[in-house]
């Protein structure tokens, strides 16, 4: 074997992290076009627009984080006067600052 | 070209050579480098893809709801209502629905028990159950499952059939049974309902409508499909941001870490630059070089990082996460994302996270590597 073959032969450290960068960057680029599978989504769909559901069922430890959409501002707080929301899940649920379709204030019409 | 490819390939050698030496050191770094990575790249694919799934899903949600609000809080709602809201113009296929709470104390879970629509007909005494029910009170298609009136009398309903598991997400805690169960259950009177849905004929009108039903029946609460996609796009936005700056102590950390690791370089760095400046390497060979080594740590760990939070999202369902949803829930719905990822994002966690290594690490080195050789290895 020539000298030119060895060295072509060589284990080279370069190749094994070009391959591997290759192979992450090739995963990231490929991530981005992911989500097109829409059949998955399909049962779910259906449920929702056959029933008529309104929310998902992520948290189910309280009624006005099971049905976000459907509790207005003041259901964290209505168990007594002076409660205060204790539930795990409402430390990470924004205060809901809609429900309040364009120009009619519904919470203020009482 | 070919010879600057080879030269690059040969820095690349090197480098790993180099760091190979400092083993300890660099897999320490590497490991630091990609649990920040993992976490940052896991809360926001987690959080963009949920909030995808949401508006998909929830693109099908009732066009309008009425809710009946007494002293603040949600009541139900009569049928005379009902027929109110079915004859103004542009309002279509109006229909009351029946759904409540009910907590289960055999086993501390809330469960939602609803009366589906004239589609999913359902026979008194059958129950078509939610997954996440199912697994909770370990029910199969055939068996019975009991629940406790408010009077604390044993309710008897047969399990006709089990949501599919790939609506677990909607429907992880669904009780489905029939109308007359349902009133029976709840001791409701025939005439009420738990809120009124409709559809508008003219999608332009939904607002108009909306105002219409709040001026005829005043002391009703109306919630737009726009405002149930809004609650869920600025509640994961508003998640996302918690978690995130919860995170930010550890970023902090991180940054002073990788600061520290990059910006003194040991005596050991400097010694091994003075050589090979004295061997014939120019300034620029050895600032190629450090610069080799700051993107395969700093690229290389955000990488596998990158790819490890991609398949704990979509393939392990986040599980690391699920603890932080589920709170004091019982029943967690297993559900797999559909994979949905905003380069954006992507391209800017990037961006934040291997940039600064890289430009921290190249002041020094500019400097250690214009000093004499001499001066340098002594």
């Amino acid at each position: 074997m020539s000298h030119k073959g060895k060295t072509a032969d060589r284990f080279r450290y370069s190749d094994v992290v070009l391959m591997l960068f290759s192979i992450g960057l090739l995963i990231m680029i490929g991530s981005f076009f992911g989500g097109r599978d829409t059949q998955s989504r399909a049962p779910a769909r259906e449920l929702v627009s056959s029933l008529g559901l309104s929310d998902l069922a992520l948290f189910t430890e309280a009624r006005y984080l099971r049905h976000l959409s459907q509790a207005d501002l003041h259901s964290a707080f209505q168990d007594h006067p002076v409660s205060f929301d204790h539930f795990p899940g409402g430390s990470l649920v924004m205060p809901r600052l809609i429900g309040i379709t364009e120009g009619v204030d519904h919470e203020n019409m009482d | 070209m070919k010879i600057w490819i080879e030269r690059q390939r040969s820095l690349i050698d090197f480098t790993v050579a180099g760091l190979l030496r400092r083993k300890v050191r660099n897999l320490g770094l590497m490991a630091v480098y990609s649990c920040v990575v993992f976490i940052l790249a896991t809360v926001m694919l987690f959080t963009h893809s949920l909030r995808k799934e949401a508006s998909v899903l929830l693109s099908d949600a009732p066009e309008i709801t009425v809710q009946r609000v007494i002293m603040g809080r949600h009541a139900l709602i009569e049928h005379t209502d009902l027929d109110v809201v079915s004859k103004i113009r542009g309002a279509r296929h109006a229909r009351g629905r029946l759904w409540g709470y009910f907590y289960d104390t055999a086993n501390g879970a809330n469960y939602t028990l609803m009366v589906p629509d004239k589609v999913h007909t359902i026979k008194q005494g059958q129950v078509q159950i939610g997954a996440g029910v199912a697994r909770a009170r370990d029910l199969k298609k055939g068996k019975f499952l009991f629940l406790t009136t408010n009077r604390g009398k044993l309710f008897k309903l047969q399990v006709s059939g089990i949501l599919s598991t790939e609506s677990e997400l909607v429907s992880s805690d669904l009780v489905l049974m029939s109308e007359q169960d349902y009133r029976n259950f709840f001791r409701l009177p025939s005439n009420v309902y738990t809120d009124l849905v409709l559809n508008v004929r003219n999608s332009r009108e939904v607002t108009k409508i909306a105002e219409k039903i709040s001026a005829v029946l005043p002391d009703s609460r109306v919630i737009t499909r726009d405002d149930i996609l809004r609650t869920y796009e600025s509640l994961f936005s508003w998640r996302e941001g918690i978690l995130l700056a919860l995170l930010g102590g550890a970023l902090c950390s991180f940054i002073i870490f990788a600061w520290d690791k990059t910006s003194g370089l040991s005596a050991s760095e400097r010694q091994e630059i003075g050589i090979l400046k004295a061997v014939g390497w120019e300034t620029s060979d050895i600032l190629t070089m450090k610069l080799w080594e700051s993107v395969l740590i700093s690229l290389g760990a955000f990488l596998f990082a990158y790819t490890l939070a991609y398949l704990h999202v979509f393939y392990f369902s986040a599980g690391l996460l699920e603890p932080v949803l589920k709170g004091w829930a019982i029943l967690y719905p297993q559900f797999h994302l559909t994979p949905e990822v905003d380069p954006l994002q992507v391209m800017t966690l990037l961006f934040f996270t291997v940039f600064p290594y890289v430009a921290a690490t190249l002041v020094p080195i500019w400097r250690a590597a214009i000093i004499d050789p001499d001066t340098v290895m002594r």
